[in-house]
C-alpha cells in the first residue's frame, strides 16, 4: 500500500487522501474577465513531472499542499498551506454600480 | 491443390505479403501529419487517403501501432449516452463499426452481445430512464429494465437483495458490442498504408514549429519535416503535446486499469455494466473475462497496476457474478486517460491555424475511432467543422458550454 505523510497526521495510506488539483493562482473574481475566470476554472497545466497540488486527509478534513512527480509516482514534500498563503483573501464583494442593479 | 499447399510451405522466400511495406526515411513536407499512430490517429489518415484524395500523409507514432489506449481498453462499443450531442455522435460511430471489418477488408471480430448498465439506487434508476427516453428520441435502441426482467435476460447475475448492492434495475441497449481493439488499429493502417499514408512508428514528436500563428513543421528525433495541416491524437499525452504547440488543455491524465481473467467456456453473453460499483466486465471470444474499474485516485503518467485495484474491483464483480470467485486473473494493465471536466471529448480547431485537435478522450475514446477518423478528416480537408463535432470544441470551455456527460461514463467520479 502506497503512503503519504500528512502534515498535520504523519504517515498513512494513500487511500485516506482526496486529490484536490493544482495550486493555482485564484484571479480576482470582481475584476477578472470571464475568460480568466475559466481558465482558473478549467485548464490544467497536467505536467508529466514536478507538480504542486492541494490534498486532503478526508478522515481529519485537512487540507495540505504536496509536491509529486507525476511521471515516477512519487511524493516529494508535503506541507502545511500556511507556507503558501500568509494572509487570508478578501471576498467580500465590493459595491455593484447602481444602474447594474 | 495439395502440391501448391506444399509448394507454399517449402518456399523460401515467404510468400506472405508484409502488413506495412518498410518504413521509409521522412519526407522533406507533408500535406497533413497526424501525430499519434492509435485508431484516432490511423483512422484519421485512412479516410483522408480513401474518401478526401489526400494521400501525402505521415502519421508519427512513439511506440508501435495501436500500443497505447487503442489496445488497453476494455473494446466496448455503445450509443447509450446521455446528452443529444453525445448519443448522435456514438450512434454513428457503431453504425460505422457495424460495416468496419467489410470496410477495412479485415475482421475485427465485431460482436453484438446487448449492453446492460445495472442501477443499484433510485438515483439511478432516474438517470437509466432519462438516458432511454433520450436514445429512443434519437432512434437508438435503449430501454429501462427491471429485476424481473434481469433475471430473464442475464440468469447468471447476482439478484439477491442480501447484497450491499441490491440490483434494481438496468438499462439495456441491445446493440452494444464489443470487438478485436488491435485489430482496428491494424486494419485502419493495413488500408491507409496500402493507398501511400506513410506510417512512422519508433518516432517521437519533440517540437510543433509555428510561424505567425500557424503550424508550419513537426519537429521528431528524426529530423523535421513541414507540414500543411498538423492533428495531435495522443490521448494520455494530449497535455504534454499540445504544450509543444503552446496549448493548454483542461485536461487531467489519470490511469484506468482493467484485467482479464484465465480463459472460461461461453458462460456470459451480454456485457454488463455497474455505474454505482464502478465495474464492467464482458467475456471475450478467447473465453477471458474483461474487467475494468475506475479511473485510479489521483493523476500519474504511468501505466503500472496496482493490487488495490484489482481487490477492490474483485470485491464488486464478485457481488454481480459470485461463481467467478475461484476463477483466476490472467493479467492486468492500465492506460492513461485523458479526463476532461464534462466526460466529453474535444475535438476540432486550436488557438493555432491549422493545428488540429483530437483529445480528452478519457474512458470513452475506443468506441468513437471510426467516426472520430471519419470526422476529423472531413474537418482537415474541407476546413469546416462538421456539425456532430461541433459541440465538442475546444472552446467550449471558454464561453461555459459543456457537454455533461458524466451521467453516462461507467468510471471516474
Amino acid at each position: 500500500m502506497k503512503q503519504m505523510q500528512c502534515p498535520l497526521n504523519g504517515w498513512r495510506n494513500i487511500q485516506e487522501f482526496a486529490h484536490g488539483g493544482e495550486v493555482l493562482d485564484e484571479p480576482d473574481p470582481n475584476r477578472c474577465t470571464d475568460l480568466e475566470w475559466a481558465e482558473y476554472i478549467f485548464i490544467e497545466d497536467n505536467k508529466a513531472g514536478l507538480v504542486k497540488e492541494w490534498w486532503c486527509h478526508v478522515a481529519t478534513a485537512y487540507w495540505f499542499i504536496a509536491e509529486r512527480d507525476t511521471a515516477k509516482d512519487e511524493i516529494v514534500r508535503t506541507y502545511d498551506p500556511n507556507e503558501l498563503f500568509k494572509e487570508r483573501r478578501d471576498y467580500t464583494r465590493p459595491e455593484a454600480p447602481e444602474e447594474k442593479r | 491443390m495439395p502440391f501448391g499447399l506444399i509448394k507454399y510451405g517449402l518456399s523460401s522466400s515467404y510468400p506472405g505479403k508484409r502488413f506495412l511495406s518498410a518504413q521509409p526515411e521522412l519526407k522533406s513536407s507533408y500535406d497533413v501529419v497526424i501525430i499519434g499512430g492509435g485508431g484516432h490517429g490511423l483512422a484519421t489518415a485512412y479516410h483522408l487517403a480513401r474518401y478526401h484524395g489526400i494521400r501525402n500523409v505521415a502519421v508519427f507514432e512513439k511506440g508501435y501501432i495501436g500500443g497505447g489506449n487503442t489496445g488497453r481498453n476494455t473494446a466496448i462499443i455503445r450509443s447509450n449516452y446521455l446528452t443529444p450531442e453525445g448519443v448522435a455522435f456514438y450512434e454513428e460511430s457503431v453504425s460505422l463499426y457495424r460495416q468496419l471489418s467489410n470496410e477495412l477488408d479485415y475482421n475485427i471480430l465485431y460482436s453484438e452481445r446487448g449492453h446492460f448498465t445495472l442501477a443499484h439506487t433510485d438515483s439511478a434508476m432516474r438517470t437509466s430512464r432519462w438516458r432511454a427516453e433520450v436514445n429512443k428520441h434519437l432512434g437508438v435502441d435503449s430501454e429501462l429494465v427491471y429485476r424481473e426482467d434481469l433475471s430473464r435476460l442475464i440468469p447468471q447475475l447476482n439478484l439477491s437483495e442480501d447484497v450491499r448492492y441490491p440490483v434494481l434495475g438496468a438499462l439495456y441497449h441491445p446493440p452494444g458490442a464489443i470487438a478485436r481493439h488491435d485489430a482496428v488499429a491494424w486494419g485502419y493502417a493495413g488500408r491507409a498504408a496500402e493507398l501511400g499514408v506513410e506510417i512512422h512508428q519508433g518516432t517521437t514528436v519533440t517540437g510543433i514549429e509555428i510561424t505567425d500563428g500557424r503550424v508550419t513543421g513537426v519537429e521528431t528525433d528524426r529530423g523535421t519535416v513541414a507540414c500543411g495541416k498538423a492533428v495531435q491524437a495522443v490521448a494520455g499525452m494530449s497535455s504534454e503535446v499540445a504544450r509543444l504547440a503552446g496549448i493548454k488543455l483542461p485536461i487531467r491524465t489519470i490511469p484506468l486499469q482493467a484485467c482479464v481473467s484465465q480463459p472460461m467456456k461461453p458462460l456470459l453473453d451480454p456485457i454488463i455494466v455497474s455505474g454505482s460499483l464502478h465495474v464492467y466486465i464482458s467475456q471475450s471470444d478467447r473465453g477471458e473475462f474483461v474487467m475494468g474499474g475506475s479511473t485510479d485516485p489521483y493523476p500519474r503518467y504511468q501505466t503500472t497496476s496496482s493490487l488495490d485495484f484489482i481487490e477492490g474491483l474483485m470485491s464488486h464483480v464478485l457481488e454481480l457474478l459470485p461463481h467467478l470467485s475461484e476463477v483466476q486473473i490472467l493479467r492486468q494493465w492500465a492506460g492513461m486517460t485523458d479526463m476532461t471536466p464534462d466526460f466529453a471529448p474535444i475535438m476540432g480547431e486550436t488557438p493555432v491555424d491549422n493545428y488540429f485537435i483530437d483529445a480528452g478522450w478519457g474512458t470513452w475514446g475506443f468506441k468513437a475511432t471510426p467516426v472520430c477518423g471519419k470526422r476529423m478528416a472531413e474537418l482537415l480537408a474541407t476546413g469546416s467543422v462538421p456539425p456532430l463535432i461541433a459541440p465538442f470544441r475546444l472552446s467550449r470551455f471558454e464561453d461555459f458550454s459543456l457537454v455533461g456527460e458524466k451521467g453516462a461514463a461507467s468510471v471516474g467520479h
